[in-house]
């Protein structure tokens, strides 16, 4: 199963992804995630304004077949939120490192950035949890 | 007749494919003394001598068939007509299970895909899901996914004191242990403005009954002003209500209710001692997913014939599992069938037919009782089929001698929830009770003056009585 990998950003070992542009970490989850909960029927978001904690859960995304968390793969302050996916939650299918971010914060600490995962490693971890026979 | 099917020699086959010889063969894991214990029971009767010995001691209770009702207090002795039990009784409903497979569910489904659409329409509200248990535990729902719609963070639930006090009581059962705080449940009685001053930052809900535990009716104008300064406070405007009242008068969805939930019973579901009720639930469709309970959509199949089907699933609790904010999905599929069949029966006519009769005859009651030396009707007059009465005795004594010398179930006694009304009765006239049960119940009450002389007060009331049956 071929999936897709964005360079520019760096992984969670739950699969969130997270890209810094600028000022702000824009955060999302991975094509493998999306495909292991199948079609995206809701996703559920902080607000701005909320703390995230690396490793706490930051909100939902639910499929047909289940609901789970997302985890915020940094901490920081939630800047803004991608109201759109409410009503496009298929995004997340389709587009999961662009069109479906999930939100955007302001890193309280970017030494957790080396905490993550750069995008050759990830695709290695993938391959291994696919051999195990998914998450 | 012999209800087990299998014959010996099916009998014999299976015990040969399990490799066992007899079936008590099957009991040697038990220990011998405690294989056949001796459980000292009379003979086994027949049909016919069962069905006797049950009806002799079902005819020492008293029923709503021998006896004049005339209480209330959250279960109403309303008609039932007899199509409710024509088509709740048909093998398919009856006997149908939970629809998680719609290929084989669609009657059950589109029945309560009906139910949904009129409960919405009964109530002024955007959806309605398939039911909860009752009244009480709508309300609790309410709470939960007013909590929800609060992302945690607000941690305070305002209760009316004259919402239902089982309601209330099943509200702090559901809440045990999350860490949330009631208020307002000593409150003023039937004063919105000391409930409006509650609605905080804190709150994640307010919730009112309307017409309310003591049967009083508040306005529409009464309720949105309410409701205002509840949204003003970021809370949820929670009614509960009854839905016979809504035959007559405005429903919750029209002044602002984030809400609208309530006991179902009182359409075309019998007062069964108790129950089983259903309990209905309204809101607004941007809350749905934050709710409990099943959702029947409506949605095409692969040929684009319009289907029905359990939806919106990933907030029941086999698959949200520990994320589930409720661990309720079940729902009163037989008595919201026979809710539906009540509403699709008696159409909106029928049911304002009903209130209306509810409503004269209660206030025929109520003025006939209020002109009894000793009795005074209490509140502010605007009441649907309940009303307060200060007695002269206590309530206990008064039924008592209302069942044993007339024949009369009496109304409940409020000093069991509200301390400030010992000696208060709370009663409730229905379509179901005749002029002369009326006229009966005030010459009895009469008969149990502080002075107990028995002396009747003139009463001629039939000009007002042209409306009634």
């Amino acid at each position: 199963m071929a999936y897709k990998f964005d360079a520019k950003a760096r992984y969670a070992r739950s699969h969130e992804w997270v890209r810094v542009e600028g000022d702000v970490a824009v955060v999302g989850v991975y094509d493998y995630a999306q495909h292991l909960l199948s079609d995206i029927v809701y996703v559920e978001l902080p607000e701005v304004g909320d703390t995230l904690t690396k490793g706490e859960s930051m909100g939902t995304v639910e499929s047909v077949k289940a609901a789970e968390d997302a985890y915020a793969p940094v901490s920081g302050e939630v800047v803004e939120v991608n109201t759109e996916l409410e009503d496009n939650p298929e995004w997340v299918n389709e587009d999961p490192y662009g069109k479906a971010w999930l939100v955007k914060v302001t890193l309280s600490d970017e030494s957790e950035l080396d905490d993550l995962m750069d995008a050759t490693v990830y695709e290695t971890y993938v391959q291994e949890e696919e051999e195990k026979g998914g998450h | 007749m012999d209800y087990i099917p299998n014959t010996d020699a099916d009998r014999k086959e299976m015990l040969k494919a399990v490799g066992v010889k007899s079936v008590n063969d099957l009991f040697l894991d038990v220990p011998e003394k405690l294989r056949f214990p001796k459980l000292d029971l009379p003979p086994a009767l027949t049909e016919m001598e069962m069905v006797q010995e049950l009806q002799a001691l079902g005819d020492e209770n008293d029923d709503l068939n021998h006896i004049a009702c005339f209480l209330g207090a959250g279960a109403y002795n309303h008609f039932v007509p007899k199509v409710v039990d024509s088509i709740i009784s048909r093998g398919e409903f009856y006997t149908a299970y939970t629809p998680y497979q719609p290929e084989i569910s669609q009657g059950t489904l589109q029945a309560h895909f009906e139910y949904q659409s009129m409960i919405a329409a009964l109530t002024g509200m955007e959806v309605s899901n398939v039911s909860h248990y009752d009244g009480a535990t709508a309300v609790a729902e309410a709470v939960i996914m007013a909590l929800q719609v609060g992302r945690g963070k607000r941690l305070k639930v305002v209760l009316s004191p004259t919402l239902n006090p089982q309601y209330r009581e099943v509200v702090h059962t559901y809440t045990q242990g999350m860490g949330i705080t009631t208020v307002g449940e000593d409150a003023p009685l039937c004063d919105l403005d000391a409930l409006a001053d509650l609605a905080d930052k804190d709150a994640a809900c307010v919730i009112v009954q309307n017409p309310d535990f003591l049967g009083r009716l508040y306005t529409r104008n009464e309720m949105q002003a309410l409701a205002d300064k509840v949204h003003a406070a970021g809370a949820l405007f929670v009614v509960s209500v009854d839905p016979i009242s809504l035959g007559l008068f405005a429903p919750p969805g029209h002044y602002g209710a984030d809400v609208a939930c309530g006991e179902g019973q009182p359409m075309g579901n019998a007062l069964s001692f108790g129950g089983p009720y259903v309990g209905f639930y309204a809101m607004k469709l941007d809350d749905v997913r934050k709710s409990a309970g099943r959702i029947v959509g409506e949605t095409v199949d692969v040929d684009g014939k319009r289907g029905y089907v359990l939806t919106l699933s990933t907030r029941e609790q086999h698959i949200r599992r520990d994320k589930a904010s409720s661990n309720i999905c079940s729902n009163q599929a037989l008595n919201a069938l026979a809710a539906a069949v009540y509403m699709a029966a008696m159409g909106k006519h029928g049911l304002r037919k009903a209130a209306e009769l509810s409503y004269h005859k209660a206030h025929y009651a109520a003025a006939l009782i209020d002109k009894l030396e000793g009795y005074a009707v209490k509140g502010n007059g605007l009441f649907f089929k309940e009303f307060v009465v200060q007695c002269p005795q206590p309530v206990a004594e008064i039924n008592q001698r209302l069942l044993d010398e007339w024949g009369i179930l009496g109304g409940y006694d409020l000093g069991r929830d509200y301390p400030e009304l010992a000696d208060h009765m709370l009663i409730c006239v229905t379509e179901m009770n005749g002029r002369a049960e009326i006229e009966a119940l005030a010459e009895a009450l009469a008969g149990m003056s502080a002075s107990d002389t028995g002396d009747l007060e003139g009463q001629d009331e039939s000009d007002d009585m042209e409306e009634v049956a």
